[in-house]
């Protein structure tokens, strides 16, 4: 097991940096620096993942009994959409990109900051106006139409709080829209000498895709929600069938942006598995070229399944063929990604930190959510089990099993860079193991629901199925506390965790080559490239 | 455009602005003209042709950079997509196919062509 | 391509001069990054127009006939007369550009008014077609009442559609004239030249792509149908 270098003591003596420079509310709240502006959307993203996670929480009680009256069955209805809505589009999509890549992704370029520093700063007042109003909507009572939005329920018929929640998540879309457009600018034209498209970090990579995702499909999400607001402003029929209209339209322009944008959720996810991996096999990444073009067949890919959302719709079957067949065919540069950490951790020399944990964690439950993923792409087998179930578990596994769990990877790897300080090692690897078996006893057993025939979005079911609903339930509670343990400990870090060198894991990397934490400007004097991206030797030789 | 780029005449700007003048009023004209299904074919080319103009020369896509130029494709390529797909379930929707028994001793079956 | 190419010596020029900010390394590489960033905007302007775009074709496929019927209400001599308005204004926007990047202050600041003024006249001559269409019950939402009562139903979503995608399109009218409203303010404090035009530049992308939006709008909404009328 690798053990962690600290800093020399020239390193340790209290120098300036990112966090010391400036202090003061107006410092943070006028920042331009991607940096600190990184640090404003980690602090804002944590608040939301609790909200959401609470509601989480809620639901899991009220199914703990097969009547499911702990809260009525349109406080329910109420909890599952705002559950969905805080965790897609306020936690999941800004997670990694708004907070790890807007840290590091100009440090990894060899650059002083993103292209536009003040687009950054108003992609975060844009996340946070999107959170206030969203949050305005749950005060007052919430929305019950899934986060999916659904004509004609949400544009016509339902009772809740349906053109805050839209409202929200609209803003928050543009938010995300200026982070896209902000990478890929930056990537483009921002890059040091000698740093060429084969020499950067796979995160990059990642995250370049991404930000192609966001700027391409977002637009078409903002089009649908006003679309639906309009329509429930002024009852103007678009897609009222009693006129004419027709529901699957909104159907097709949602899906045709969230598709993509569960793409969105876990490409960075897998940027940080590529570094992660790497370092602790002390390897190169194997088959860098076909990881990097992954991304990009991922990225352009995912614009064509969207239909697979909507086989039970209604949808042409001759459509439905062709999109069942595009999504199989995206599976495969995932399943690339997978094969090549794999091939990447062969006879390298593998230590069990806890970035590594979460790596592991990913692989697996990542595997098994893409899997299931391609049943659900089998028409035959999505007629039975669209709407039930197996499909949550399917994308709880991709989300929390991947995603989730690649955010928690990427927090703790570079979490020392970020803060200049070490947290606990032990509790940090608890955790992460409590997070692995809470989540599996939480998701699993839904698999086996989904197939045996329970519907998702429902607040009571039959009784034979409540002993899988209680596994689950109580997987759920140990789930959560798997994530406060890390809340405690990296908040107690702050303050007394041992200050971390420039680069305690002995990463390569432009970003382990400089000050933990950073300085303003990141870099003294311009760096030169000259290597190829995970330059790992022999174990023996430290770097940085 | 580089700082190093063209800065182009004012004659080709204002040749480019009549010839959309012109473009204007002739599809304005075609648009009496009944030619059914052809209506739309020609708005279209005719409104493709004006914008590709603004796009060449006004927006000085004609000096600029082939990412510059990327970009723009790309850009359209994305809409097609979008359109394409989602038109095709519309179209296609109705399409029938009449499964037909298989039989060995009668002559010709029936055909499975999609019918609309 | 060949192409006679016009040297500007920028390498002299100043800090100041070019406005260079920090984080970029040379003048060169921060306007590669407008340039580019504006371009990427443009392309999810693109996208979110085109799902209006799309919804509009797919009803207008539906709806054959519904659609003729409605077409008979849209003003041709209005709709083309704001046509050669905004192919009008992307001229004097285009040589408003050329005008900063050659120091032409007071070139600048007349054709960026003569602009304004084009984009001015544009929404006033749509409103003008609103209100008619107000005046006759057209706007869905608001007592709308159709005159075919067999159409009365799938014209509303088309109208509906038809003042999302003007309304839309006004809508980015409006901030464009904003946007150049500051950029005659920053012309007559004397902030562009051949050093630093950038903004002018980027804001005439943007007009220009509002235009582009209406060269397409024109003959969906307008001229299509009109045959039989």
């Amino acid at each position: 097991m690798a053990t962690l270098a600290h800093g020399t003591p020239e390193v340790i003596a209290e120098e300036v940096n990112y966090l010391n420079v400036e202090h003061g509310w107006k410092s943070w709240l006028f920042t331009t620096d991607h940096k600190r502006i990184a640090i404003l959307y980690l602090i804002s993203i944590t608040l939301m993942f609790i909200v959401g996670g609470t509601f989480a929480v809620m639901m899991r009680i009220n199914l703990l009994s097969p009547e499911g009256n702990y809260f009525s069955a349109t406080t329910y209805n109420r909890l599952f959409s705002m559950h969905g809505i805080i965790m897609v589009f306020f936690f999941l999509v800004p997670s990694i990109p708004a907070t790890l890549a807007n840290f590091l992704i100009p440090i990894m370029i060899g650059a002083k900051d993103l292209a536009f520093p003040r687009v950054n700063l108003l992609s975060w007042y844009l996340y946070v106006i999107g959170a206030f109003v969203t949050m305005y909507c749950v005060f007052v009572g919430g929305v019950d139409t899934g986060w999916t939005f659904y004509a004609p329920y949400s544009s016509t018929y339902s009772n809740s709080y349906v053109l805050p929640a839209v409202a929200g998540v609209f803003v928050a879309g543009f938010s995300s829209i200026l982070t896209g457009l902000n990478f890929i600018v930056t990537v483009h034209k921002m890059r040091a000498p000698g740093m060429t498209w084969g020499r950067l970090p796979l995160f990059v990579w990642s995250n370049y895709a991404t930000a192609l995702l966001q700027v391409l499909g977002t637009p078409v999400l903002a089009i649908s929600l006003t679309l639906i607001a309009f329509e429930r402003i002024a009852h103007v029929g678009i897609f009222d069938p009693n006129i004419g209209g027709d529901p699957i339209l909104f159907q097709h322009l949602f899906w045709f942006y969230s598709h993509p944008a569960v793409y969105i959720m876990i490409l960075p996810g897998m940027g940080v598995i590529s570094e992660i991996v790497a370092c602790f096999s002390r390897k190169r990444v194997f088959g860098y070229n076909f990881v990097a073009f992954s991304s990009m067949a991922i990225a352009v890919l995912s614009f064509l399944v969207w239909g697979h959302h909507m086989f039970v719709t209604g949808e042409s079957v001759y459509v439905s063929v062709a999109f069942s067949l595009l999504s199989f065919v995206v599976a495969v540069p995932s399943a690339i990604k997978v094969f090549n950490w794999t091939a990447t951790m062969y006879k390298g020399s593998v230590s069990f930190d806890t970035p590594m944990l979460y790596a592991f964690g990913f692989i697996g439950l990542f595997t098994i959510g893409g899997l299931t993923g391609l049943f659900l792409a089998t028409l035959a087998i999505d007629v039975p089990t669209h709407g039930t179930y197996f499909v949550v578990a399917h994308f709880h596994y991709v989300m929390v099993g991947g995603m989730v769990m690649a955010f928690m990877g990427g927090l703790h790897f570079w979490w020392p860079k970020m803060t200049g300080r070490l947290y606990s090692q032990i509790w940090s690897q608890l955790s992460a193991v409590i997070i692995f078996i809470g989540f599996n006893l939480t998701f699993f057993p839904q698999f086996i629901l989904g197939y045996m025939g329970m519907p998702r979005r429902y607040h009571a079911y039959p009784p034979e199925f409540q002993m899988l609903n209680v596994m689950s339930s109580a997987g759920a509670s140990i789930l959560a506390i798997g994530y406060i343990i890390p809340l405690i400990y990296f908040l107690w870090s702050l303050k007394y965790g041992p200050k971390a060198g420039n680069n305690p894991w002995r990463a390569t990397g432009l970003e382990w080559q400089i000050a933990s934490p950073p300085t303003t400007y990141n870099f003294d004097e311009t760096p030169i490239v000259t290597e190829e991206a995970y330059n790992y030797g022999p174990l023996e030789e430290a770097i940085g | 455009m580089t700082a190093h780029s063209p800065i182009p005449k004012v004659k080709t700007f204002v040749a480019v602005w009549a010839t959309l003048i012109v473009l204007t009023g002739a599809t304005s004209a075609i648009s009496y003209v009944e030619l059914g299904d052809w209506n739309v074919v020609v708005a279209l080319a005719i409104a493709v042709i004006k914008a590709s103009l603004v796009v060449w020369v006004f927006m000085g896509v004609r000096y600029t950079t082939t990412l510059t130029r990327l970009f723009v494709v790309a850009g359209l390529v994305w809409l097609s997509i979008m359109m394409l797909i989602t038109f095709s379930d519309y179209r296609t929707r109705n399409w029938t196919y009449q499964a037909q028994p298989w039989s060995h001793t009668k002559g010709v079956g029936g055909t499975s062509s999609p019918s609309r | 391509m060949a192409e006679t190419v016009v040297h500007v010596d920028h390498q002299d020029a100043s800090v100041e001069a070019t406005h260079l900010r920090h984080h970029f390394a040379s003048a060169q590489q921060q306007m590669d990054a407008s340039t580019l960033g504006m371009w990427t905007f443009l392309v999810t302007e693109v996208l979110f127009f085109g799902g209006m775009f799309a919804g509009y074709a797919v009803y207008r496929a539906m709806y054959p006939a519904a659609f003729a019927s409605t077409s008979r209400f849209m003003n041709i001599v209005l709709g083309g007369t704001n046509t050669a308005v905004l192919i009008c204004s992307s001229l004097t926007m285009a040589l408003a550009v050329r005008a900063a990047q050659l120091s032409k202050r007071k070139a600048l600041i007349v054709l960026l008014i003569v602009t304004m003024i084009f984009g001015l006249v544009f929404l006033y001559i749509k409103w003008v077609e609103w209100h008619a269409h107000w005046e006759e019950h057209m706007v869905p939402g608001f007592d709308f009442q159709y005159p075919v009562p067999q159409f009365a139903h799938t014209a509303q979503i088309l109208f509906f559609l038809y003042f999302m995608m003007t309304g839309m399109h006004a809508l980015h009218m409006i901030v464009g004239v904003g946007l150049l409203t500051y950029l005659l303010v920053q012309a007559t404090r004397r902030v562009f030249n051949e050093n630093y035009f950038a903004p002018v530049e980027m804001i005439g992308l943007y007009w220009h792509f509002v235009d582009i939006v209406w060269i397409f709008l024109f003959p969906l909404l307008y001229l299509i149908g009109q045959q039989h009328s």
